[in-house]
């Protein structure tokens, strides 16, 4: 999994159906010192993530199954909320 | 697999159910020279892995959630082992060899 800050959200009406009633949201991957780490993705949410939170997420065919036994075409979802992070001893 | 440093803990009451009880590590691929490779990445933990080790981190998603037993699990890394030792031959870097010597002179050296 990655850490990202959720930078944005997306509204999408004409979209797969499997997608109905699910967050989009846009992530920026950081680094745990809190750095970009990459490019922009859109994940589905999964645990209610708002904008300015960071949150960590997975990717691949693991980013679907949050919505079992639903097949829901995605390759990016956000999976948990980060309260707090520690590395090498600092507290973030 | 990833040979990784573990140089963190994260914690996130707030996430997937089929993710609690599980510990969350923040870990740094290595090159073979124990440089940094990329960016970090948070893998769940398998093995009671610590802050400082080095080990072995699966990144794919079945492999990963097999290394924690869960079916279903949204997850895609995971750390299955710690590594003790790595032995490259002759003709790999001499620098990674030189590296690991190190190590275990400066582990021995401690009191």
């Amino acid at each position: 999994m990655q850490m990202a800050r959720v930078i944005g959200d997306v509204v999408a009406t004409m979209k797969d159906a499997a997608l109905a009633g699910h967050k989009l949201l846009v992530l920026q991957p950081i680094t745990p010192d809190r750095q970009p780490a990459g490019r922009t993705l859109v994940a589905l949410d999964a645990v209610g993530a708002g904008v300015g939170e960071h949150v960590f997420f997975v990717r691949g065919r693991e980013a679907s199954y949050p919505f079992l036994p639903a097949e829901t075409p995605t390759d990016a979802c956000v999976v948990g909320i980060v309260d707090r992070w520690d590395v090498d001893g600092v507290r973030s | 697999m990833q040979i990784a440093r573990v140089i963190g803990t994260l914690v996130a009451t707030q996430k997937h159910e089929k993710l609690h009880g599980g510990k969350l590590l923040l870990v740094q691929p290595l090159t073979l020279e124990d440089a940094p490779r990329g960016v970090p990445l948070l893998a769940i933990d398998a093995v009671g892995a610590g802050v400082g080790e080095k080990v072995l981190v699966v990144i794919e998603g079945r492999a990963a959630g097999d290394a924690v037993r869960r079916k279903a699990a949204p997850v895609d890394a995971a750390i299955i082992g710690i590594i003790d030792r790595v032995t490259l031959d002759e003709g790999a870097s001499a620098a990674g060899r030189d590296s690991h010597a190190r190590e275990r002179r400066g582990a021995k050296g401690q009191s």
